[in-house]
This record gives C-alpha cells, sequence and structure tokens, in this order.
C-alpha cells in the first residue's frame, strides 16, 4: 500500500513500515509516526466505512476492533497496530450475507442518519463477543461511548439486542 | 487533526525505553494507553519531539496482590482490567467502571492517567485516598514517590525526563477495608464536575485504623482532604464523625464557578458525596466491591 506525503514534507520524515491484518488481510502499510489509525484505514486503505465524527474521542464514531477490544480509532497513532489485527465494519458482512448486527439495525430501524451506526455496530460486537446474552442495561452500558444525535438510542438498543438473539438462534 | 512531527520508537524492554528517553533530550513523552496524550498532540497542547511508546515492552499489564496484601499495578494495566478485577479495595472497584467511557478503557492506563496528573482525573484520587505510591525507573535504578509528593499541580508530575512510572503500590489495609468512589459527570466520559475517594480501614473493635479522602476536580490539583479523613481516624463511624469528615472535605475544597457548575455547588457536592459515602451499609460496600 502507498501512502501519499505532502510535497513540502522533509526528505528525512521518518516514515516506518508496518504490517497489520485488516479484515482477515495482510497488509503492510508505510507511515508517517503521527498519522491516526482512523486516517490509514480511511484514506490508506480507502476503507470508509469508519467515520471520523468528533475527532476528539468523545463520539465514538470511528470505532474499530483491535484485537478484539473496541478503540476510538482517530485517539491511536497507526504505527500502534503493527503487528495487530483491526476490524472495521466492512468486516462485518460476507459477500452474500449481513452479519446479524447490520440485519438487526435494519429490522429494528437502528439508524436515521446512520454516520454514528459503524462505531455502534463495532462496539456492539466486542460486546455480543464477550456476552453473549447482555440485558438492555448491559448494552446501554456498552454503548456509553458511542453518541447518537438521531434515535434516543432506544432502537440501536433494540437492533443489538436482537442481534444478540440471532446470533443465539432464537431469532 | 494531525499532531506535530515526532520521533517514534517502540522499545521491547524497559532498559531501551529509559536509555531512549535518557539521549532524547529535553521533550520526549512515554506513549502508553495515548487516551490522554493523542488528543494533547493532535490538539497541539504537547508537540512532543520523540514518543516512546512502551506498548511492545513485556510483563507491564499486570495487576496483582503480594501475600501481604500489598496491591501492584503495572504501567500497560488497562482500566477494563481493574473494572473487571475482583481483587480491589471498595474505593479503586467502586471508581473504574466511572473512568472515562467503555471504549476508552480499553486502551487507557491507571499509571498514565497519574502521570498525565489531571486535576480533574480519577485515579489520582483514589490512589491518594489508599495512600499509595509511584514506582518510577530510570537510569540509576527505582526509587518510590508517594502520591501527594507526586502531583505537583495541574498536569505537573515528579517524574524526572529520563524515568518512566512502572507501577502503582497500594499498601497492604491496615483492618477491614471500605469506601467508595462519588463522581459527578454532565454525561458518561465527561471529566468530573465533582469527584471524591474515600478509603477507610477499620479494625476489630470497630474504630477506623486508617482512612484517606481525597477530591477530583475541585482545585489546581488532586486535593487531600487531610483534617477530613483525620476526624474518622481512632473512632467508629458515627454519624458525628461522618458529619464533621464531610464538613472538613468540603472545607478542603477549592473549586471554580464554571460551565460545570458554581463553586458552592460543587463544595455542597464534596459533603454529599463524603457523607454518602461513609454512610452506605457495610454489606453494600462489600457488594460494589
Amino acid at each position: 500500500m502507498t501512502m501519499v506525503y505532502d510535497d513540502e514534507a522533509p526528505s528525512d520524515a521518518p516514515v516506518r513500515r508496518i504490517r497489520l491484518t485488516i479484515n482477515g488481510k495482510k497488509k503492510i502499510a508505510e507511515v508517517e509516526p503521527r498519522l491516526l489509525l482512523s486516517h490509514l484505514i480511511r484514506r490508506g486503505v480507502g476503507l470508509t466505512g469508519t467515520h471520523m465524527g468528533c475527532d476528539t474521542t468523545n463520539c465514538g464514531a470511528c470505532t474499530v476492533l483491535i484485537d478484539g477490544y473496541a478503540v476510538k480509532s482517530c485517539t491511536m497513532l497507526a504505527v500502534q497496530v503493527d503487528g495487530h489485527s483491526v476490524e472495521t465494519v466492512e468486516g462485518l458482512s460476507s459477500a452474500s450475507e449481513l452479519h446479524p448486527l447490520q440485519e438487526g439495525f435494519k429490522q429494528e430501524h437502528g439508524l436515521q442518519c446512520g454516520f454514528c451506526t459503524p462505531g455502534m455496530m463495532m462496539a456492539a460486537k466486542a460486546l455480543l463477543v464477550r456476552n453473549p446474552d447482555p440485558t438492555e442495561e448491559d448494552v446501554r452500558w456498552a454503548l456509553s461511548g458511542n453518541l447518537c444525535r438521531c434515535t434516543g438510542y432506544q432502537n440501536i438498543v433494540k437492533s443489538v439486542l436482537w442481534a444478540a438473539a440471532k446470533l443465539r438462534g432464537e431469532e | 487533526m494531525y499532531p506535530s512531527r515526532f520521533q517514534y520508537e517502540a522499545p521491547h524492554s524497559l532498559t531501551d525505553a529509559i536509555g531512549l528517553l535518557h539521549d532524547g533530550g529535553d521533550y520526549a513523552k512515554v506513549l502508553a494507553g495515548g487516551q490522554s496524550l493523542v488528543p494533547l498532540m493532535k490538539l497541539r497542547f504537547a508537540s512532543p519531539e520523540l514518543v516512546v511508546d512502551i506498548n511492545n515492552v513485556p510483563g507491564l499489564g499486570y495487576h496483582r496482590a503480594d501475600p501481604d496484601g500489598t496491591l501492584r499495578i503495572g504501567a500497560l494495566c488497562r482500566h477494563v482490567d481493574l473494572e473487571r478485577s475482583d481483587k480491589l479495595p471498595p474505593v479503586m472497584a467502586a471508581a473504574a467502571p466511572l473512568i472515562a467511557d467503555p471504549i476508552v478503557r480499553n486502551r487507557g492506563t491507571l499509571v498514565g492517567s497519574i502521570c498525565h496528573a489531571d486535576p480533574q482525573g480519577d485515579w489520582a484520587s483514589v490512589v491518594l485516598a489508599l495512600g499509595g505510591s509511584v514506582v518510577a525507573q530510570g537510569p540509576a535504578g527505582q526509587r518510590t514517590i508517594p502520591l501527594k509528593d507526586f502531583v505537583h499541580g495541574p498536569f505537573e508530575n515528579a517524574l524526572a525526563p529520563d524515568e518512566i512510572a512502572v507501577e502503582v503500590v497500594i499498601p497492604p489495609p491496615a483492618g477491614q477495608r471500605a469506601g467508595g468512589y462519588l463522581k459527578l459527570e454532565r454525561r458518561v466520559g465527561d471529566f468530573a464536575t465533582v469527584g471524591v475517594a474515600v478509603a477507610i480501614e477499620t479494625g476489630p473493635d470497630g474504630a477506623v485504623n486508617r482512612a484517606g479522602i481525597a477530591l477530583t476536580g475541585v482545585g489546581g490539583s488532586t486535593i487531600a482532604a487531610t483534617e477530613a479523613a483525620q476526624a474518622l481516624t481512632g473512632r467508629p463511624l458515627t454519624a458525628e464523625t461522618i458529619g464533621q469528615a464531610a464538613a472538613r472535605a468540603a472545607e478542603a475544597a477549592r473549586p471554580r464557578t464554571d460551565h460545570r457548575g458554581s463553586a458552592d455547588y460543587k463544595r455542597h457536592m464534596v459533603r454529599v458525596f463524603t457523607e454518602r459515602i461513609l454512610s452506605q451499609p457495610a454489606d453494600e460496600a462489600e457488594r460494589a466491591a
């Protein structure tokens, strides 16, 4: 993968080569240490499903999973994922099938504008791996680092509970 | 937002990390969880020339109790590890789920939070109330700095430029532990408008052997409410001693009126929280732990 730098960047700009796995695919990237993970994902790899909302660690729209843990990708340097595995919202579905979380958001009208949705889904995925049978309170707790300005959260919570039931084979 | 340019190193040993800091000039920063440092760098409030990422240093992610009850929290122990732990004193167990938000807790560390020395940081109050210390490692070896001497002021700590805070140490309890942490915040993930940490250790006769009370967000740095703690020491907990401690804690607060509330309101909340933590029944404290 190639990164493009500003022309005025000094020739000794400290570029580092990193190896990472993103949605199961191995990648090599050459990055400046100050490149944020969110920018590597969006501009470098071209996976624009990861959204940049507040850029200040508040909103959670940029949430991705690093080795299974939900992380705000605007608050991590790309060089820090060297040797690690990144999962974005694009990694949820297969070519023919939606992930139960995506299906749940559709069934329960879990989004309006959709900007927060990728972050919500990734935070919810980390929850459901750890706790396949969460209560409503568990879901609200797990999503308390993700902001939504449209839905009032009701339908997002329902969507995650729908997905949990589906993943348990109950839907 | 981008941080300004910096040199990045991710050594695999503490010795190498300390060597890099030693040779790194005046403006090097250690990166652990990065949940304060990276936002500060993006806002250009911090523009280090060298960032030493310690995440590849093995063996720092622990939190464990020694046989004598001393609790040790390593530099890469994340908030989430503490949130899920069953080894913590009540005041720490109460605070762990209130740090930032669940996603930030996956990365951020207790030791990093204490080094950051934000007057609105929760962990510094908790560790101060427990009488804890920071172990710093530099080229000349290790030294232990009591937390009361570690935080110098807002965003200032006692570390030398070539020292790394490798662990936080909580001394063994002098009796049955009780206490708690209460935080007033406008929403999940916000900084504390007011936070109160209370740690007490009670002997078999019901008298308080050791008490610590510390305040978050109501002064230029974390405040030790020493006189409030003294009101509890050597006596059993009664409505009277609790009332005295709460009043003295409120007197120790140095709040300022800002967008989170008036000084009077914040001072009042210090009293309410201190009283509330000390009045909770012992069985509830145990459940919370």
